[in-house]
C-alpha cells in the first residue's frame, strides 16, 4: 500500500472521480490555480476559479446539482460557510422535500477547519453540528488518508449534498491508502481500536488523540475501544451502541465546543437506546464555549488532550 | 415536457393574463372567506409575467420566487394543481409541502423556486451552467423582485453570470414594493437595470404594464442571450396592486399612487386596445371570460376534493 498525505488523498479522489464521471466539476476560489494537474487533464470548464463570493459559489453548485451536474466546491475555511448557508441549508437541504421530491442535489462542499494553523476562529471553527442539524444534508469528517480518499469518492457519487470537513491538523499526515478503487461508505463508523472496558467515540483529529490515550490506558490494564465515526450524518449509531453494549461506558471526544454539539447528540442517543447497560454516565469532551484563539498554545489547549481523555476514562472506571 | 400553451397571439396573452387575475382573486377571496393560507398575489403584474414567458421556448427553464402564480400559469401550469398546492393538498405540484411560496413544476421547466428573497438568483447560475456544460439548448429566465436586488446575492449572481457568460435572462419585476416597505426607502436608483452596465452586461427597463412592450423587450433580450451566450438584465416597471400577502388592507399604500397605477391596469389596457383595433370582438372577449370562469371554478373544485397529505410521509423526500 502507498503512503500518502491527506492532501494527496483528496487530490487523487478528485482526479479519479472526474475521470470516471464527466458530470463532476470542481469550483472554488483558486482551485484551478492550486490544482493545475486537474485543469490539464479535465480542462478549464470543469476546474474553475470563481469570484470571491461564497454565496454564489454554493448557489451555483446547488443549481447545477439539481439540473444534471455533480459539483464539488472548495470553500476554503469552514467559517466562510456562513456566507454559503442559504444555498446549502435552505436550497440543497430543503428544496427536495418542499418540492415533493422533484430535485436531488448531488454536490460536495469541502471546507477546512480545526487547530493546526494558528489562524484564529474566523478560519478555525468546527461547525459540523450546524450542518448535521440541518435536514437534507450529510456531513463527513474523516481522520485517515484512506478514509479521506474513500469518503470523498463516495460523497461525490452520493445523490445528496455532503459537507466534507478537512481537519487542518491532519492535512500533512501520511498514511496507507489502498491502491485503486476503494470506496468508504457514508454513514459507516470504523473501530480504530478494540477494547472491552470503555468506548471512546470520536472523529477527525481527536481520533489520534483517543488512540494515544487508549495506548496509555492499556499500560494500566484499561482496554479502551476507539470508534472513528468518519460520518457524522448519517450517523452509524449501530456501531456505537454495539460497542457501548459491550463496554457499558462511553466518552465522546471532539474538538468542537461541547455545547449543543455532536457529543450532546451522541450522549443522548446512547442514554435513550442503551441506558440499561450503562455502568457510568456518558461523558463528553470538547472545546470550551469560546471561539478558538490564534496563539498556538491557546489553539492547542482548545483541543481535548490525551491526558484529559485518560482522566475521563479513569473517572468512569472509578464509578464501578 | 408537456406542450406549452400558445401565447403567440395577443388574444392568447389576454387570456393568460385573465386566468392569472381570476386565479389570484379567487384565492384571495378564499383566504378571506375560508381561512386557507394567504398568497403573495401579483395582481397588476400579469403583463410582466406573460410578456416574458411568451418570449421563451419549451427548452428554456424558469426560476421564480414567492410571487410565482403568473409565471407558472403563463407557462401552462394546471390551476387545479396550483390551488391544491396552495391549500396544502396531496395533488398539488409539490404534494402539498410547498404551499404557495415555493412551487416548482419541473415538468413545465419551472425549477428550484425559492422563497428566500434572492434564493432563485443564487441558483440560476448553476442551472445555466448545467445548460451550457451539458449542451442543452435552453436559456434560463430568473424572476426576482426589486427587494431581491437589495440582496448581495443579486450582485454576486449578475457578476458570475457575466464573467462565466451564462445564458440567463434576469427579470427584475420592479413592483415598487418590498413587503411593507416602498422601494424608494431602500435604494436611491429609480431603476434596477442600471446595475447591468456595472457588470458589463446588457440591460433595459420596460413598461411592465404593457404586455406587448414586455414581450418585445423580452424577445430582443432572449435573442441577444442566445446569440452571445451572455446574460441580460430586464426590468419590468410595474406595480403590486394588492397587498404583500393576503389579506392585506394596504393601509400603508399612498392612495394617489395606487389609483394612478390602477388606471394603467395591464389587463384593461390590452383588452381595450385589442377591442379598438379589431384584434378582438366583444363576443370573443365574452367567450374568454366564460372559459376563465369555468377553469377557475373547476380548479377550485379539484383542489377542494384533493385529499390532505398523509402525515406518515412527513419525512419523505428529505434524502435522495
Ligand atoms: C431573505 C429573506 N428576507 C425576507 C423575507 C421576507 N419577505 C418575503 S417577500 C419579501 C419582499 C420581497 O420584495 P421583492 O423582492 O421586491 O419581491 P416582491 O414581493 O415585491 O415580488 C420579504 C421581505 C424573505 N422571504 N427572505
Ligand atoms: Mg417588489
Amino acid at each position: 500500500m502507498e503512503q500518502i498525505s491527506i492532501e494527496r488523498a483528496i487530490g487523487q479522489a478528485l482526479a479519479e472521480e472526474m475521470r470516471r464521471d464527466a458530470r463532476v466539476l470542481l469550483l472554488g476560489e483558486g482551485v484551478a490555480t492550486k490544482r493545475p494537474e486537474l485543469v490539464a487533464e479535465f480542462g478549464p470548464a470543469r476546474v474553475r476559479n470563481t469570484p470571491l463570493a461564497e454565496a454564489i459559489i454554493a448557489g451555483t453548485a446547488v443549481g447545477a446539482a439539481a439540473t444534471g451536474l455533480r459539483p464539488v466546491i472548495d470553500l476554503l475555511f469552514a467559517p466562510f460557510l456562513s456566507y454559503a448557508m442559504d444555498a446549502l441549508v435552505n436550497s440543497a437541504g430543503k428544496l427536495r422535500h418542499l418540492s415533493g421530491g422533484q430535485f436531488e442535489f448531488p454536490l460536495v462542499a469541502i471546507a477546512m477547519t480545526g487547530a493546526g494553523w494558528g489562524v484564529g476562529s474566523q478560519h478555525n471553527h468546527n461547525l459540523e453540528a450546524w450542518f448535521a442539524h440541518a435536514p437534507g444534508l450529510k456531513v463527513v469528517m474523516p481522520s485517515t488518508p484512506a478514509d479521506f480518499k474513500g469518503l470523498l469518492k463516495s460523497a461525490i457519487r452520493d445523490d445528496n449534498p455532503v459537507l466534507y470537513f478537512v481537519d487542518i491538523g491532519l492535512l500533512q499526515q501520511a498514511g496507507e491508502v489502498p491502491a485503486g478503487e476503494s470506496l468508504v461508505p457514508l454513514g459507516r463508523a470504523a473501530i480504530a481500536r478494540s477494547g472491552r472496558d470503555l468506548s471512546l467515540v470520536s472523529y477527525a483529529k481527536t481520533v489520534p488523540v483517543c488512540l494515544e490515550a487508549a495506548a496509555r490506558l492499556a499500560a494500566d490494564g484499561i482496554e479502551a475501544e476507539v470508534i472513528d465515526l468518519r460520518s457524522i450524518k448519517p450517523l452509524d449509531l449501530g456501531t456505537v451502541l454495539d460497542s457501548v453494549r459491550r463496554t457499558g461506558r462511553v466518552v465522546v471526544v471532539h474538538e468542537a465546543n461541547r455545547s449543543f454539539g455532536v457529543g450532546a447528540e451522541l450522549a443522548a442517543l446512547v442514554a435513550e437506546h442503551a441506558f440499561d447497560v450503562l455502568k457510568a454516565r456518558p461523558l463528553r469532551l470538547g472545546g470550551p464555549d469560546a471561539p478558538a484563539a490564534a496563539s498556538i498554545p491557546l489553539e492547542q489547549a482548545y483541543v481535548p488532550s490525551v491526558g484529559a481523555v485518560c482522566e475521563a476514562a479513569r473517572s468512569l472506571l472509578r464509578c464501578d | 415536457m408537456s406542450p406549452l400553451p400558445s401565447l403567440a397571439r395577443p388574444a392568447d396573452r389576454l387570456e393568460a393574463m385573465l386566468l392569472i387575475r381570476a386565479y389570484e382573486l379567487r384565492l384571495a377571496a378564499l383566504a378571506a372567506e375560508t381561512g386557507i393560507p394567504g398568497t403573495c398575489s401579483a395582481v397588476g403584474q400579469e403583463a410582466a409575467a406573460v410578456g416574458v414567458v411568451s418570449a421563451l421556448t419549451g427548452d428554456d427553464l424558469i426560476l421564480t420566487n414567492h410571487r410565482s402564480a403568473g409565471h407558472l400559469l403563463a407557462r401552462g401550469a394546471d390551476p387545479g394543481r396550483m390551488m391544491a398546492e396552495v391549500m396544502g393538498r396531496r395533488d398539488g405540484y409539490c404534494k402539498g409541502r410547498s404551499g404557495s411560496l415555493h412551487i416548482s413544476a419541473r415538468e413545465l421547466g419551472v425549477v428550484l423556486t425559492s422563497t428566500i428573497v434572492g434564493g432563485e438568483l443564487s441558483l440560476a447560475t448553476g442551472v445555466a451552467l448545467s445548460q451550457t456544460m451539458l449542451g442543452r439548448p435552453g436559456i434560463v429566465a430568473c424572476f426576482f423582485g426589486d427587494g431581491a436586488a437589495c440582496e448581495g446575492i443579486f450582485h454576486e449572481a449578475l457578476n458570475l453570470a457575466a464573467v462565466w457568460k451564462l445564458p440567463i435572462l434576469f427579470v427584475c419585476e420592479n413592483n415598487q414594493w418590498q413587503a411593507f416597505v416602498h422601494r424608494r426607502e431602500t435604494m436611491l436608483a429609480e431603476h434596477i437595470s442600471g446595475f447591468a452596465a456595472a457588470y458589463g452586461v446588457g440591460g433595459a427597463t420596460v413598461d411592465g404594464n404593457d404586455v406587448e412592450a414586455v414581450r418585445a423587450a423580452a424577445l430582443e433580450a432572449v435573442e441577444s442571450i442566445r446569440a452571445s451566450g451572455r446574460p441580460f438584465l430586464l426590468e419590468t416597471a410595474t406595480y403590486r396592486m394588492r397587498g404583500h400577502l393576503e389579506p392585506d388592507d394596504q393601509h400603508y399604500v399612498d392612495a394617489g399612487e395606487l389609483a394612478a397605477w390602477r388606471a394603467r391596469d395591464p389587463i384593461a389596457q390590452l383588452r381595450s386596445r385589442l377591442l379598438a383595433a379589431g384584434g378582438l370582438t366583444d363576443g370573443e372577449a365574452d367567450a374568454i371570460d366564460a372559459r376563465i370562469a369555468a377553469r377557475v371554478a373547476a380548479a377550485e373544485d379539484f383542489a377542494l376534493a384533493s385529499p390532505w397529505p398523509d402525515p406518515a410521509g412527513l419525512a419523505d423526500d428529505v434524502y435522495a
